[in-house]
């Protein structure tokens, strides 16, 4: 310790907790984690599962990323949804994920889906909803095909078909009137695509593509940006001014000036020293 | 005791058992609200922790599932050294849980089920993390509508079938009152021959009055 100034006896420093409240006081906002503001949708179908997912993130009201992935990897049979803050749903995915992996590697066998969901809402529980994550985890294991909604205090529940995010209300509406019991594959992706885009249009929250993915028994399809209802139409003219539209009035050519500098050494006469 | 935390998922809940000759009675509705919105309409509050011993939650479903998995967790490994648990040791150990953890749980719980020693027993816990045995208990924010009616109902020495209409129509009442409370009713018949599990949906519940 070189300082020369008096050392305190210890203890904690709340200086800047005085100084934070008055700014607080005059209005100061602390900077805000990027939300995906969302719609995130699951349902079973005759052999399997299908999850669906928009593809907008946004931070307060500036649209983050137009096309962001929100149907995260958990393991070869397992794929989970995720709304909320996005730093922490892609953080617990990729922990769980990696969990995942070595218990597969130290069991020897496919990982099955309850022990994911147990592992997500434990962790979950622990931080008591400090972690913003809700999550729909999807997969089919020796079990058949499941389902569950993990909410951020780590409470969950099984379903054959849920709905999560900002647009879960307008997603639950097409689901509610639409869906059965044993769908084929074509009419449940078809369903999930309509639940999705009930979000994306109807939810400010929510927008841009549709991602889904289909777990089968024992095939997995990733339809990344599966329908794109929102791309940019084409000009039907251009609006490009032809060249020569605009009126010349006067015109003045200079010629650049040529500024040559030139340093001369200058011979000193020998001093005197007769 | 802690309250509920912003957008916790809360079990507004009516629940219910009734201890009988032979067994017990347990009932819940199938609600499960954040704020206004109906997060699950068919929820199964009935949670299995043995063979023959159940729990109804209410209160915060993110605690009451997690208190359930521990306790589902020391059964089992109870099982392993000493046989099968009784009712009354897995409502101490839920007791345990909820006194040692009141400051941040919201937890009410009702233990109930059959055992050797004691046949059907309910053990009431509410949010403190006291623990009473009861003939029969009611819980959640819907039974606050029923304690007069299943007073002046109850009887002592009803068989199952008169146990199973008082639930139902308990059940019924509170759903009818409370925002919180609704869906369809599910109870489960716990006796040493096991567990049965019946399902009452939303458009086969007694009828009372509609105003």
């Amino acid at each position: 310790m070189t300082s020369r100034l008096p050392r305190t006896k210890g203890g904690f420093n709340f200086d800047n907790h005085v100084r934070n409240t008055m700014m607080e006081g005059k209005g100061l906002c602390l900077p805000k984690a990027t939300k995906t503001g969302t719609t995130i949708v699951g349902l079973i179908y005759k052999d399997g599962l299908v999850l669906g997912a928009d593809t907008r993130a946004t931070a307060g009201p500036i649209v983050a990323d137009k096309n962001c992935e929100k149907i995260h990897y958990l393991a070869p049979n397992m794929y989970c949804c995720g709304a909320g803050t996005a730093a922490d749903t892609e953080m617990t995915t990729a922990l769980i994920s990696s969990q995942l992996e070595l218990h597969r590697l130290s069991t020897g066998r496919q990982a099955r889906v309850v022990t994911a969901m147990t592992l997500l809402k434990q962790m979950l529980f622990k931080y008591q909803g400090h972690i913003g994550a809700a999550l729909i985890l999807g997969g089919v294991d020796l079990n058949g095909p499941h389902l569950y909604t993990i909410y951020p205090h780590g409470s969950t529940d099984k379903l054959p078909y849920v709905t999560m995010g900002s647009g879960s209300l307008a997603a639950m509406s097409v689901f509610e009137s639409r869906f059965k019991a044993d769908m084929e594959r074509e009419e449940a992706i078809t369903l999930v695509k309509d639940a999705i885009e009930a979000g994306i249009f109807n939810d400010l929250g929510s927008g841009s593509n549709v991602d889904v993915v289909v777990i089968s028994k024992d095939n997995v399809e990733v339809l990344r940006n599966y329908a794109k209802p929102n791309e940019r139409g084409i000009k039907e003219a251009s609006y490009k001014y032809p060249r020569g539209a605009t009126q010349v009035l006067k015109t003045s050519i200079r010629d650049l000036v040529d500024i040559k500098e030139t340093v001369q050494a200058t011979t000193t006469e020998a001093m005197d020293i007769s | 005791m802690a309250g509920l935390k912003a957008g916790e998922v809360n079990l507004g809940t009516s629940i219910m058992a009734v201890q009988f000759d032979g067994g017990v009675i347990i009932g819940a509705d199938s609600r499960t609200t954040t704020g206004s919105y109906i997060a699950n309409r068919v929820t199964d509050k009935l949670t299995e922790v043995h063979d023959t011993i159940y729990c109804c939650r209410s209160g915060s479903a993110a605690d009451t599932q997690a208190v359930a998995d521990i306790v589902h967790y020391y059964l089992q490994m109870y099982t392993v050294q000493n046989g099968k648990p009784t009712v009354p040791l897995a409502a101490s150990l839920f007791q345990e849980m909820c006194y040692q953890n009141k400051d941040n749980l919201m937890a009410g719980i009702i233990v109930a089920g059959w055992d050797k020693d004691n046949g059907g027993s309910v053990w009431n816990i509410p949010l403190g993390g006291s623990l009473h045995r009861q003939p029969f208990a009611i819980g959640g924010s819907g039974s606050t509508y029923i304690y007069g009616y299943c007073d002046a109902n109850y009887k002592d020495g009803m068989n199952q079938e008169q146990c199973i209409e008082f639930v139902k129509n308990s059940l019924a009442l509170a759903m009818d009152r409370d925002g919180s409370s609704g869906g369809v009713i599910r109870l489960a018949v716990i006796t040493e021959k096991g567990v049965q599990r019946l399902f009452i949906p939303g458009d086969k519940l007694p009828v009372h009055w509609q105003g």
